[in-house]
């Protein structure tokens, strides 16, 4: 029973199809018989044309949305509600504006019923450990949007999912912090080996992060490619961008994703588009 | 560095700005009870339909000296603070269960837009003949003018939830008490706190109004016997007397308000 489940992928997608009815009364179809399976601890990034469904997807893996056809596994166990085992890292700010820092991070905790001395202290070490100690005390508005980023990703982290689903959690950020987070990013995960799903329109962020980058498709979305990316861990963002390796897998993969974009156009960067 | 005498300079006119709102507020304050009453002394106002100034606070100095007001303004204040308690909670309480409940919110859709089209004055009759002439037909005249405001505004402040907080909570299973509790209520609570304003001046023209047309005690029993006589000095006093209350009120809600949206930007 324990090797099943250590075999059975951390999400697996099984056809999924997504229609909308638009107001017109005509039938949209967002995707179409959609399979994807993700191994556990790899991290696998997404990538596609705005509007190709890349934050459907994300959402379906969530239990926040269900496709009418098709169904998500989780660890071999069909989805029926929200994921348990998954925390979302959003593209907006999706701290509570009303609370603290630290009574954001500790939020997932008191969800939990953890005492709160000992999810005080959790959260204190966890901002300590994203580099905001000294600002347990502050609420959202008052900090940068890198802080909090920083913020939310100890809120993800603190309840230890196995799962971490992230919509261009950089998207808003400029490109120096962006890197930073990036960076900072990866040393959590390197660390713990959770199994993330990546969302961006950014196919050099996807390369540089990922184990495995998918190309999506747009109307209706279909997976176009994947690439296993097997570049050298421990990764600098910035530094494997210079990689020979990093730039034939950039051209390869930019040859499939251009047809794409071509056609449909991609995201601006830091634009409000989530690619639903 | 360059930044600093900008700055400074910013300050300091914004200083000087308040100081001169204020001078002119006050400037106009004594500028038009001075021409009140310089025209009533002059003749060009009939004191016996206007007063003057002089007259009404004298009248309102008196009532406080001889201790004849304060039994009548406990009454009203009374009446309004229980009107307003209870018109606060039964507004959320059905605030909240319209907003979480789609077949309530239909079901009763049309009835709460009669019941709010309804001018509530003509409700005081009948809720003196239900409640009688004391404190609670004025306190049920005053939840039915409370109840709607603060009712609307909790229902749309749930309504208006950022889905992308509410989803974050979601996937940190929050359960549905814990949304309601930490996602829900604090994010109407900038709505609820806006209805206060206003609940809190509805609150004290229903037991005023109430007590207007039919009771023994409070503010607009003192009103309605100075009108009795043909007392304007004693109407005046009254009107003003209530304006000081509410408007000390309003400001008590402001400072807490102002502490408890303290999480907001500052606009």
């Amino acid at each position: 029973m324990a090797r099943a489940e250590a075999e059975a992928p951390a999400i697996a997608f099984e056809a999924i199809t997504v229609r909308f009815a638009t107001p017109s009364g005509a039938v949209h179809t967002v995707m179409s018989d959609i399979s994807l399976a993700i191994a556990p601890g790899t991290f696998v990034a997404i990538v596609g044309p705005s509007g190709c469904g890349k934050s459907t997807l994300l959402n379906a893996a969530a239990g926040l949305l269900f496709p009418p056809a098709g169904r998500v596994t989780v660890f071999g166990e069909p989805l029926t509600g929200i994921n348990p085992h998954a925390t979302y890292l959003f593209q907006a700010d999706a701290l509570l504006p009303w609370r603290t820092v630290l009574d954001n991070v500790k939020l997932g905790l008191v969800f939990r019923k953890v005492p709160d001395a000992e999810a005080s202290s959790e959260a204190r070490a966890w901002l300590r450990r994203v580099g905001l100690a000294g600002f347990e005390d502050r609420f959202p508005h008052q900090l940068s949007g890198g802080m909090r980023k920083r913020a939310a990703i100890a809120q993800a982290w603190i309840v230890g999912p196995r799962i971490l689903l992230m919509d261009e959690p950089f998207a808003s950020l400029d490109v120096q912090t962006r890197q930073i987070m990036e960076n900072e990013l990866l040393g959590l995960w390197q660390e713990s080996k959770k199994t993330v799903l990546f969302i961006t329109h950014d196919l050099e962020e996807a390369i540089a992060l990922a184990d495995r980058v998918v190309v999506l498709s747009s109307g209706p979305a279909h997976i176009k490619g994947a690439y296993d990316i097997d570049l050298p861990r421990p990764r600098d963002v910035a530094e494997i961008r210079l990689n020979p390796e990093f730039m034939a897998l950039y051209r390869r993969i930019w040859g499939d994703l251009r047809e794409e974009v071509m056609k449909h156009g991609i995201d601006g960067a830091g634009g409000p588009g989530h690619g639903a | 560095m360059a930044r600093e005498p900008d700055l400074a300079v910013v300050m300091t006119r914004r200083r000087a700005n308040r100081g001169l709102v204020l001078a002119l507020q006050i400037g106009f304050f004594v500028a038009s009870m001075g021409a009140w009453e310089l025209l009533s002394r002059a003749g060009w106002l009939d004191p016996f339909f206007f007063s003057m100034p002089s007259a009404i606070f004298a009248r309102m100095g008196e009532w406080m000296w001889s201790g004849y007001i304060w039994g009548h303004l406990a009454t009203t204040l009374i009446e309004a603070m229980a009107a307003f308690a209870i018109g606060i909670v039964a507004g959320v309480i059905a605030g909240v269960a319209l907003a979480r409940i789609e077949l309530l919110a239909a079901v009763f859709d049309p009835y709460i837009r009669v019941m709010n089209a309804l001018p509530r004055v003509i409700l005081a009759p009948i809720l003196i003949i239900w409640f009688g002439l004391g404190m609670a037909s004025k306190i049920a005249l005053g939840v039915s003018l409370v109840f709607f405001i603060v009712f609307f505004n909790t229902f749309q402040g749930l309504r208006e939830v950022d889905p992308i907080v509410l989803n974050n909570a979601r996937m940190l299973q929050a359960s549905d008490r814990q949304l309601m509790r930490h996602v829900y209520l604090p994010s109407a609570a900038a709505w609820i706190f806006s209805s206060l304003h206003t609940s809190i001046g509805f609150a004290l023209v229903g037991a005023v109004v109430g007590e207007y047309i039919g009771s023994a005690r409070g503010i607009g029993y003192v009103v309605a016997q100075a009108q009795g006589t043909f007392d304007t000095t004693g109407v005046f006093a009254g009107l003003i007397l209530t304006s000081i209350v509410v408007l000390g009120i309003d400001l008590a809600i402001e400072r807490l308000e102002r502490y408890l949206l303290r999480w907001r930007p500052e606009a």
